[in-house]
């Protein structure tokens, strides 16, 4: 199996649901060219020929024939029921393996809960170092971190064993590469008794309406505690679906119930960095900037002009969210009618 | 009630992310002196969380910080909470330890220690690496239950054996996680909602035990922690460029117009 193996490979862990493969997952295979050639990782549930449970073979087929239009030449591909029973640790014990037999040069995946699981103990069980939270890559090994909410951008260089780098979504923009007709190198992946330690009863997804995923949407419509109601988040919604995008709440909004949990932003919730952001009612804590102040475009409806977002606002307007948020969907209506 | 649970809850010390914070221009480590020192607010949901667990099981809780000697402050201020104890890793030659040595040090100590739950929180406010839980399971070879917004233990069934279950938060909604004890749990602050402590709690607080453990205690050679054991090193560290200053109006009849406008001249719409 190694012995087509060049020295600079990269092993891209892939994200995929349902067949699809995540958006992150071709930004990882940017990345990873970078450093090296990408070899990427599928993990599917389910073993071959089964139809019911876990993946099928189609599945398998399309996820590969996704990673060809990306240009991936090497698919390595393993199997298991076991991945999508138990939390992490079977991805974790595949990666290891992984490591020892084919000795990449590093390991690139996810800034995801689950991913950053993974390369915490992918680098205890690896002697390895590793860096989360990576928003850029560089030829030498240097990877860029935002830390402190994101007040200050370090740059540091992993120097222990095979470096492992967890890659924040949306930082890096993917390239187009020449489509391949990918190698598939199926490997036997030896789980041990302590990767069934944690089950996975059951996977609950809240409804979140059709609006696009908030950590992917190219616009966020957010609100905060200047929202006053949970009704007047309609508001928002209504501005979102006319620009396509997603609706977010500072913690101040989801706390007090104004709007579900999963859609806070911030440091204890999801960083989005979106071509535009709309913030609604929010003030500016550097909590909340933390998760959305790499937004290309940030737009500040606040009725107070002394309130902090006005600092890394694009364009504010200072007053009432209830007044400013109908005359801008109006203004869009009359925009598309026109 | 079913057998008592030991617990014991991590708690870091942390710059206050309200305030400004600084790394050191010498070494890139963050300067816990320039910036006030907070107890990272997710652990304190893990302390209340433990503080729970011990009323409906009985048990103790103690907790465990690894940081400089002046982290004793924030050890005092978290035992207010109501633990029962604390157990103070610190060695001048931990300064600048990366998580996965910190993982390696903290495991180490749990190792000194009675255990049947380790609670932490799901992220520190410094660091912000979300690891520590998972690379401690990895290394103590228990279970993790990690990102809990809800967590319950069962009693022990006729062979001894107690389950914990959490609903573990994410991305699009939340998982069901279940495991033998011992294990690892991390919990996000939508678990519950911590206490402010009485003054009897904050009296009592001045009394409790802090032991204090240094490297040689845990067997562990102070060359391969700290800053030169570290498996990563900082080269850099730049503020973030400030945003270009934007426009600021004020709101009229005409303020949605103006801001579509500006859309449109950022080809948004
Ligand atoms: C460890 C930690 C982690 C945290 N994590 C997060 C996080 O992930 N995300 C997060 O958001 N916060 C987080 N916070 C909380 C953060 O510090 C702030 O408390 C929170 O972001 C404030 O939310 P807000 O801006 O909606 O509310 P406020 O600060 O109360 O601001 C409300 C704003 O609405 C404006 N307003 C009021 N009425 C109107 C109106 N009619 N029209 C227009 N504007 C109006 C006001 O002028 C004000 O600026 C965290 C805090 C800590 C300590
Ligand atoms: N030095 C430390 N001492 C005690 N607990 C820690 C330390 N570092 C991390 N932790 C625990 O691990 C959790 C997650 O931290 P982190 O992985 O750094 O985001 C924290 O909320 C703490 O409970």
């Amino acid at each position: 199996m190694s012995s087509d193996n060049v020295a600079t490979e990269v092993l891209v862990l892939a994200e995929h649901t349902d067949g699809t493969l995540s958006k992150t997952t071709a930004e990882l295979i940017t990345a990873a060219r970078i450093l090296g050639e990408p070899a990427v990782v599928l993990l599917v549930s389910g073993s071959s020929g089964e139809a019911s449970g876990g993946s099928s073979d189609a599945t398998v087929d399309a996820l590969c024939a996704q990673l060809g239009e990306l240009g991936v030449a090497h698919v390595v591909l393993a199997r298991s029921p076991e991945f999508g029973l138990y939390l992490v640790t079977p991805v974790v014990q595949a990666l290891a393996q992984l490591v020892r037999e084919r000795k990449p040069a590093a390991v690139l995946l996810t800034a995801s809960a689950d991913g950053k699981e993974v390369a915490g103990r992918l680098a205890v069980l690896t002697g390895s170092g590793l860096l989360t939270d990576v928003t850029e890559l560089h030829g030498d090994g240097t990877a860029t971190q935002e830390i402190f909410a994101g007040s200050a951008i370090v740059a540091s260089r992993i120097i222990t064993g095979t470096p492992i780098y967890a890659i924040r979504r949306n930082a890096i923009t993917s390239q187009l590469a020449v489509p391949v007709q990918p190698e598939v190198h199926t490997v036997e992946v030896l789980l041990s008794a302590s990767a069934r330690a944690s089950r996975i009863l059951d996977s609950v997804v809240e409804p979140k309406g059709n609006r696009p995923e908030l950590t992917e949407a190219s616009v966020v419509v957010a609100g905060g505690r200047g929202v006053g109601r949970a009704e007047d988040f309609q508001l928002l919604e209504q501005l979102a679906d006319q620009l396509g995008g997603a609706v977010g709440a500072s913690r101040a909004a989801t706390d007090g119930g104004l709007y579900p949990h999963q859609f806070q932003v911030g440091q204890t919730g999801k960083s989005v960095s979106p071509q535009l952001y709309i913030a609604c009612g929010i003030s500016g804590a550097i909590q909340h900037r933390a998760g959305m102040q790499t937004a290309k475009n940030i737009v500040v409806i606040n009725s107070d002009s002394t309130s902090p977002i006005f600092d890394i606002a694009d364009f504010g307007i200072v007053g009432d969210l209830h007044e400013v948020l109908p005359q801008t969907i109006t203004a869009l209506r009359e925009r598309a009618g026109s | 009630m079913g057998k008592p649970l030991d617990l014991v809850v991590l708690v870091k010390q942390v710059p206050d992310s309200g305030a400004d914070r600084v790394l050191r221009e010498s070494n890139f480590t963050v300067d816990r002196e320039a910036s006030d020192s907070v107890v990272n607010e997710m652990d304190e949901y893990a302390i209340e969380e433990a503080l729970r667990l011990k009323g409906e099981h009985g048990g103790t809780v103690a907790l465990l910080t690894m940081g400089p000697e002046q982290a004793v402050t924030s050890i005092r201020k978290a035992l207010q909470m109501g633990a029962d104890a604390a157990v103070h890793v610190t060695d001048a030659a931990l300064a600048g330890s990366c998580a996965v040595k910190t993982s390696e040090v903290l495991a180490a100590a749990l190792g000194t220690l009675q255990w049947d739950l380790v609670l932490c929180g799901a992220e520190s406010t410094d660091g912000q690496l979300c690891v520590i839980p998972a690379m401690l399971a990895q290394r103590l070879d228990v279970a993790a239950l990690t990102g809990a917004r809800q967590l319950t233990i069962a009693d022990a069934d006729s062979t001894g054996e107690r389950v914990g279950t959490i609903q573990r938060q994410t991305e699009t909604g939340y998982q069901t996680i279940q495991a033998s004890l011992p294990a690892v749990v991390s919990v996000w602050d939508t678990i519950n909602e911590p206490h402010y402590p009485t003054f009897r709690d904050i009296m009592a607080a001045k009394s409790k035990p802090v032991s204090t453990l240094r490297l040689a205690d845990l067997g562990i050679d102070a060359a391969e922690v700290g800053f030169f054991g570290a498996t990563s090193v900082v080269t850099s560290v730049v503020p973030r460029p400030p945003r270009g200053a934007g426009v600021v109006i004020d709101a009229g009849a005409d303020a949605g117009a103006k801001l579509v406008e500006f859309l449109a001249s950022r080809k948004l719409v």
